[in-house]
């Protein structure tokens, strides 16, 4: 059997009485890619802000690698283990881009600074920004500025990587060229949960689809066994809303 | 000795050759002040400000919240009482006041670079909390997602997008401390005002006096905020960027192995 990387057991979030998540449980193995689907509101982004603790869980646990981080001492460097691709990018502003993925390295990591520029321009090559490494953020297109922060969060070399609807933020043109990227990730064995609104992407690049609905996971499965055999009523009506798949 | 000559022109320039190298001496005296003062006040803010923006979590221990509340309270009267009197009174109350109430003989220039450093400090506190609320949570949240602390983040990513956006108020301090060193006359320090008022005394002169004095200000404060504009624009960052060329394409290519992930 495959080691488990992430567990989540019993994980329950409120906002004030808004329950927001609602006794979750699902676990993701090592080279698994997970899709989180559900229409808005229904807590994907509150899952996956519990997952590496930007928000702090109400009760429940999250293992990873068996330990339960919410007892952790030093949450930064599970951070570390876990890297983060935002909606809105959340470049540095303050940093070009090959600033931007070197921080980490030197910062967090302690590598010194020629190995930490090697591997960045490294993972700067493989999203295709390697030209852009002395632009701004704020000189870049949407699309270029979420493969940096893709390459940003590769160069920490994670564990497991959370995109939390990567796609969202850009104009039509630009969702291609960031999801091949993470479909060449997927290629290469990385762990990843995903969530996104793109179904089609989310077919083609899961093992493992897991469909949210009011705080609670109402529906998972392989993409296979979501996307054409749904069994419950609210991931047929959700599916429904997307036609082209 | 010289008289005093009958037209305007001349007895300006009578008393720029008379009292020139006093009325620069003071001048000197002003803009070292005011350099010095909003320079350890901008420090003095910096700390302020930051520990008035941290926030207190919940999920920290008892201690730790009930010591950070008592320094808030602190910081909170130092900045409400520093802002909210005119420096002339402070620097009456604080010079004079130390020396009878508490038999302290503070310096004249100790109390002066004093005066000036926690005035500026107290406006600058409220103006690095701003600053640094207004960088938008992405940021905050982008450090902590690759395991930056609380301290990393503040330091290479907060602190210096905020000190971008609070520079035009650091140059407008920077502006406003030229100017009002002026009240430190009234503790005795010889800076341009008190060399202006000792000069236009002298031949009863007051008008051309003080018109060496106001240009003299004002060449000091314009000469200030063009240079701040220039740091501005050097904080900003190149306009362009060059489009890397083959130079870094080969240093890459082959160089470095694919990191491999550890088994375990
Ligand atoms: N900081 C917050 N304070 C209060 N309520 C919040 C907060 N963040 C999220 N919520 C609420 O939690 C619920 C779930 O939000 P969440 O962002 O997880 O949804 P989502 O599934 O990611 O939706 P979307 O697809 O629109 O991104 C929503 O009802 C939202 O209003
Ligand atoms: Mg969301």
């Amino acid at each position: 059997m495959q080691e488990k990387m992430i567990e989540i057991k019993h994980l329950r979030k409120s906002y004030g009485n808004n329950e927001v998540l609602k006794d979750i449980n699902f676990s993701v193995k090592k080279g698994d890619v997970t899709c989180i689907i559900g229409s808005s509101g229904s807590g994907k982004s509150t899952l996956l802000r519990c997952i590496n603790l930007l928000e702090t869980p109400f009760e429940g646990e999250i293992l990873y690698k068996n330990q339960n981080v919410l007892e952790m001492k030093n949450i930064s460097s599970y951070r570390a283990k876990v890297g983060m691709v935002f909606q809105n990018f959340n470049l540095f502003e303050n940093m070009n881009v090959l600033k931007n993925c070197t921080i980490g390295l030197t910062k967090v990591l302690k590598e010194d600074k020629e190995q930490a520029k090697k591997e960045s321009l490294y993972y700067l090559e493989k999203v295709g920004m390697l030209p852009y490494i002395n632009a701004r953020p704020r000189q870049l297109s949407g699309g270029q500025k979420q493969r940096v922060a893709i390459a940003r969060a590769l160069a920490m070399k994670p564990d497991v990587l959370l995109f939390d609807e990567p796609t969202s933020a850009l104009d039509p043109q630009m969702v291609g060229e960031v999801l091949n990227v993470i479909k060449n990730l997927a290629k290469e064995g990385f762990t990843m949960i995903i969530v996104t609104h793109e179904m089609a992407f989310a077919r083609d690049v899961s093992n493992h689809v897991v469909y949210m609905n009011n705080g609670i996971i109402c529906e998972e499965g392989t993409p296979d066994e979501i996307f054409k055999n749904p069994k419950k009523e609210e991931t047929k009506n959700f599916l429904e809303r997307f036609i082209n798949i | 000795m010289k008289a005093l000559p009958d037209d305007f022109l001349g007895r300006i320039a009578f008393i720029i050759e008379k009292y020139g190298e006093n009325l620069l001496k003071g001048a000197g005296t002003t803009l070292i002040i005011a350099l010095v003062g909003t320079i350890i006040g901008c420090l003095i803010g910096f700390v302020v400000g930051v520990i008035q923006a941290t926030p207190i979590n919940k999920s920290d221990n008892i201690f730790k919240r009930i010591f950070l509340r008592i320094i808030n309270i602190i910081l909170t009267v130092y900045v409400e009482v520093f802002r909210g009197t005119p420096m002339m009174v402070q620097a009456m109350f604080i010079f004079y006041g130390s020396a009878i109430l508490f038999n302290i003989h503070m310096d004249m220039w100790v109390a002066a670079y004093f005066i000036v450093s926690i005035n500026t400090g107290a406006y600058m506190a409220e103006t690095v909390r701003g600053g640094i609320l207004s960088i938008s949570e992405g940021q905050t949240e982008g450090a902590k997602a690759i395991g930056m602390t609380h301290v990393q983040t503040m330091v290479y990513v907060i602190i210096p997008q905020a000190i971008r956006n609070i520079m035009p108020q650091i140059g407008n301090n920077l502006i406003i401390n030229i100017k009002d060193t002026c009240v430190l006359s009234c503790i005795g320090v010889v800076e341009l005002f008190f060399v202006s008022k000792t000069v236009s005394g002298a031949y009863y002169t007051v008008f051309e006096t003080y018109t060496i004095t106001m240009v003299m200000y004002l060449c000091m404060t314009v000469f200030f905020s063009k240079l701040l504009r220039i740091i501005e624009s050097k904080l900003n960052g190149p306009k362009d960027y060059s489009l890397s060329t083959t130079d870094t394409l080969a240093y890459t290519s082959g160089m470095l192995k694919y990191p491999k992930k550890e088994v375990v």
